[in-house]
């Protein structure tokens, strides 16, 4: 048996090693470097200086590997680094987006803002604020929910508690592909139910809602079908014995157990479609004063008055980021109850 | 022995009490009704789309092409531009987002601490919450003029052809620089492509991490074993694992991407040409913000005929976003049934 | 290609938690070794600190010293990475990379080090350590289908050939025969009685008909209760071991009165 080539076996000290803790060093040094590059020649800002020094990091700490400690090191040091940076280069937008959004949305953030619809309000005036807007997101949202809570909650059920065979696997399925819908297709869709229904210039908030309500759906039978299956089966089974019928066990045991967990997917659902631009812009469209019907006439909403604010310009972008501002608040005021419930009222074992 | 004896249920057999019995078929009825509403909804949605795009199909070509907005084309050519555009955003945004993620779910799985695993992915998990006319405004306003001058440099770098004379006469649509002249305001493609990428960030790298987890640790072990250093270990035994997880990820990533309309909209500076030159405004639409870009205006035109026009373009886009999510979905169950059976 | 290991005053941390206590032993080169003992008494544990493979764990490290003739494992500088190219590892349960081919799963620890390897020089590789795991004869002429594609025994004996590929001065076995069929573990019994001419063997495992069957010396480890660490009860001759154990535990063990 000859011997392959193989490089002669290594004492266990091995190639160099470089000291411990290099990486920090350099990365110190890179961003210092960095921000020196960026003084004389540009201008540094936090993100162009992370961003140079993250580079500068990676390609020294790669070329110093390879010099002291031998290629497959380096390799392995390169990847850590690349890694590392990915996920820092990836933290860049999320603080700059809310950095920007609170900073830039505070200036026209007051009470009057929050309590002031857009009636009588153009040019370069001040006033006016966003409460048609609220009220508008409140309604089509809360529309939005009447349709798909409930049809989604008992699409889970039959999901998890009856389906087998051909219908229940060709609704997972759809179910999946419709959470893919753009949703300016859900949108149209609603446009052109309604107006074939109806009459071709209806526009009102029911029709934000049904179009909403097409892309909550799927989210809701997915959380709630995840949140109905990890229900253990002993629960149903101790149930069934006891001579409970199946719908009883289903209400009383299951639903009752999972309900955390199904009011957190709720919530997280609701969070996901307040966000909706284009279907409303669709339906609802935007105008400046508050309509409280939700069944009859446009309807301003958060997100298409920031667009529309944002297209005006001028004193109008400033009021198109106080309402963003509003929107995220919603957004993470949500995620945030939904969570909390989550960990505090999900029975052991079940989140 | 009297007393409560007597009151026991007898132990005689007794059919199962009947409103047990009838709420059990209204609630198996409601149930099942509430996923036929699922597949009926679905289903209506194409109806209705195509019962509104019907009169595009059947109308006169001169007809469409005398609209304002279909610069006087019939329906595919006016619509196939549309159809490059969505493509060719969605393609940038998942050329710079899977790289991203795959790294970003590597140092989720294997790089950071593994407690810290959870709080990383809730950060990242936040990008998917912020509102898409949020990333339109903050693209348009903070990031665009940040990545302006790296625009500029990639225009200036990629037009060292420009000089060599022979190049200018080959190949009809590659002309120098490669991507365009770059525009300043950058509302270009490669803008809304960045944009994008960060907007499918979230979703991409939630599927792949989950697939990094799930590496057996025995084949993880292995490698180690054989005294790979820890990027060894993962080439040999993470990302042959992960390998169509990654895929799945990228096609669900695909499909969000193709749908996505208020960034573009607020971003790029749209065209309705078919080419490369990403860096130059004016140059490329997508089907989405064309819609909502148009539908305010030329709905009505024609007697509703500009409606369906814009309808019928939703249509194609609903059948594109269809069979790529499909397809995705399918692998993964596929995917599913192998690791199963091993 | 092999040498000898001296563990001096061992002691195996998991965090707070001391797993294995004060063990001190000698393997002798060209041997096989057997490690016995009830269930959780810490000789897996034990046979990972032998290639660094408990660090893995987050957490895990020992005190004390393992030296492999006379150099420290757990030296300053010393990288485990190196440690394990000399020290391989068979699992209990067969583990080659199923989306590589039967040459390529040989070849994986080799290529780690050699990116340039000639054709010829890694199919006399190839052959040699299928050889050397008695598996050349039944897959010679499907070298390039999958690892996954053979049977258990098989696939074992594919570890094997894949952990001597690479030259290494020991080669440790954590239970390798306990997910094989009777058949597939005498097969691999038998490999282990060729192995020990040219490798420092250290096995261990639950069978101490096995135990008796192939190694050299046998090291008896027992846990006082759950909780506690594991010790070193006895290491000895394997026949001495087996016939008059110096310690009770040992016979109580060895004649199945626990464990």
């Amino acid at each position: 048996m000859t011997t392959p080539t193989l490089q002669p076996q290594a004492a266990l000290g091995g190639a160099g090693q470089l000291p411990k803790h290099i990486s920090w060093y350099v990365l110190a040094g890179g961003l210092a470097l960095s921000f020196v590059v960026l003084l004389l020649f540009a201008e540094p800002t936090p993100a162009s200086v992370i961003i140079l020094g993250g580079a500068i990091y990676v390609a020294a700490i790669w070329i110093s590997s390879r010099i002291v400690e031998g290629a497959r090191r380096a390799t392995d040091r390169l990847a850590t680094a690349v890694v590392t940076s990915a996920f820092a280069l990836a933290m860049i937008p999320v603080v700059s987006l809310l950095v920007t959004v609170v900073d830039r949305g505070r200036t026209m953030m007051s009470w009057e803002f929050l309590t002031t619809d857009m009636t009588g309000i153009f040019g370069d005036m001040r006033g006016g604020g966003a409460w048609h807007a609220i009220v508008g997101t409140f309604w089509v949202t809360a529309l939005a929910s009447v349709f798909s809570i409930p049809l989604g909650i008992f699409t889970a059920i039959y999901l998890v508690e009856y389906g087998r065979g051909r219908l229940a696997r060709a609704i997972t399925v759809l179910v999946d592909v419709m959470t893919g819908i753009p949703s300016i297709v859900a949108g149209l869709f609603a446009l052109v139910l309604f107006n074939t229904i109806l009459d071709p210039a209806y526009r009102s908030a029911l029709m934000g809602g049904v179009a909403l309500a097409v892309l909550m759906t799927p989210v809701v039978v997915r959380s709630c079908e995840e949140m109905l299956r990890l229900v253990p089966n002993e629960l149903r089974e101790a149930a069934y014995a006891l001579g409970v019928p199946k719908w009883l066990a289903i209400v009383k045991v299951v639903l009752r157990t999972a309900i955390a967990g199904i009011t957190t997917g709720v919530m997280i659902s609701i969070a996901r479609v307040v966000g909706e631009t284009a279907p409303l812009l669709l339906t609802m469209g935007i105008i400046t004063s508050t309509n409280l019907n939700a069944f009859d006439g446009r309807m301003a909403t958060l997100p298409v008055f920031a667009y529309s604010s944002f297209r005006q310009g001028g004193v109008y972008l400033e009021r198109a980021w106080a309402a963003a501002l509003v929107l995220i608040a919603i957004v993470m005021v949500l995620n945030i109850i939904a969570r909390l419930v989550s960990r505090y009222f999900a029975p052991k074992g079940m989140t | 022995m009297a007393g409560p004896a007597s009151e026991a249920p007898t132990a005689s057999p007794r059919r199962s009490s009947a409103p047990g019995k009838v709420g059990n078929i209204v609630f198996r009825g409601i149930s099942t009704g509430a996923g036929f509403v699922i597949l009926l909804v679905l289903a209506l949605v194409a109806l209705f789309l195509l019962y509104r795009s019907w009169d595009t199909i059947t109308a006169d070509d001169q007809r469409i092409a005398d609209l304002t907005f279909t610069r006087g084309e019939t329906f595919w050519p006016y619509v196939l531009p549309l159809i490059f555009g969505t493509v060719l955003f969605s393609v940038i945004a998942l050329v710079i987002a899977v790289p991203l993620s795959v790294s970003i779910a590597l140092f989720i799985s294997h790089y950071a601490p593994r407690r810290m695993a959870q709080v990383l992915g809730y950060l990242i998990d936040l990008l998917a919450a912020i509102p898409s006319v949020l990333y339109g405004m903050w693209g348009f306003l903070w990031l665009e003029p940040a990545m302006r001058p790296f625009f500029v440099w990639i225009s200036d770098a990629t037009n060292w052809l420009n000089g060599f004379a022979p190049w200018r006469y080959t190949l009809g649509y590659i002309t120098t620089p490669l991507f365009g002249e770059a525009s300043t305001p950058a509302r270009v493609a490669l803008m809304a492509g960045v944009v994008l990428a960060i907007m499918i960030l979230p979703i991409v790298t939630a599927t792949i991490r989950e697939v990094f987890l799930q590496t057996p640790r025995l084949h993880e072990e292995a490698s180690l074993a054989l005294g790979a250093t820890r990027w060894e270990m993962i080439r040999q035994a993470v990302f042959p694992f992960g390998r169509s997880g990654i895929i799945t990820a990228s096609m669900l990533g695909l499909g969000r991407a193709l749908g996505e309309t208020m960034a573009v909209l607020m971003i790029v500076s749209p065209g309705f040409r078919i080419n490369f030159n990403i860096l130059q405004a004016g140059q490329h639409q997508a089907i989405a913000p064309n819609i909502a870009n148009t539908f305010g205006e030329g709905s009505a035109q024609d007697d509703g005929l500009g409606g369906s026009v814009l309808i019928a373009t939703g249509l194609v886009l609903f059948v594109i976003t269809f069979g790529v999510n499909l397809a995705a979905r399918w692998i993964i169950a596929r995917r599913a049934e192998f690791s199963g059976a091993n | 290609m092999s040498k000898r290991i001296d563990v001096k005053n061992l002691n195996v941390y998991y965090g707070e938690f001391l797993a294995v206590e004060d063990v001190t032993m000698t393997i002798e080169p060209r041997s096989v070794t057997a490690l016995i003992g009830p269930s959780g008494c810490g000789k897996s544990t034990f046979l990972r600190t032998l290639n660094r493979m408990h660090e893995v764990i987050p957490g895990a490290y020992v005190t004390g010293e393992a030296l492999m003739d006379g150099q420290n494992l757990y030296g300053r500088g010393v990288d485990p990475v190196q440690v394990r190219r000399q020290v391989g590892m068979v699992f209990q349960r067969p583990n080659p990379f199923p989306t590589m081919s039967i040459a390529d799963n040989v070849l994986a620890g080799v290529r780690l080090n050699n990116r340039r390897m000639s054709r010829s020089d890694a199919d006399e590789l190839v052959e040699s350590s299928l050889r050397g795991a008695n598996l050349w004869e039944e897959v010679k002429d499907r070298l390039d289908r999958p690892g996954s594609s053979l049977s258990g025994g098989q696939q074992q004996r594919l570890c094997i050939a894949r952990a001597i590929a690479v030259k290494p001065e020991v080669v440790l076995m954590d239970e390798p025969c306990s997910a094989l069929d009777p058949i597939s573990t005498l097969a691999i019994e038998d490999l282990i009685a060729e192995l020990k001419t040219e490798y420092t063997i250290v096995i261990v495992t639950h069978n101490m008909q096995q135990a008796a069957r192939v190694s050299d010396k046998t090291g008896f480890f027992n846990i006082a209760g759950t909780g506690k660490p594991g010790h070193l009860i006895e290491y000895d001759e394997t026949e001495k071991m087996f016939s008059t154990p110096s310690v009770k535990d040992t016979e109580d063990y060895i004649s199945g009165r626990f464990g």
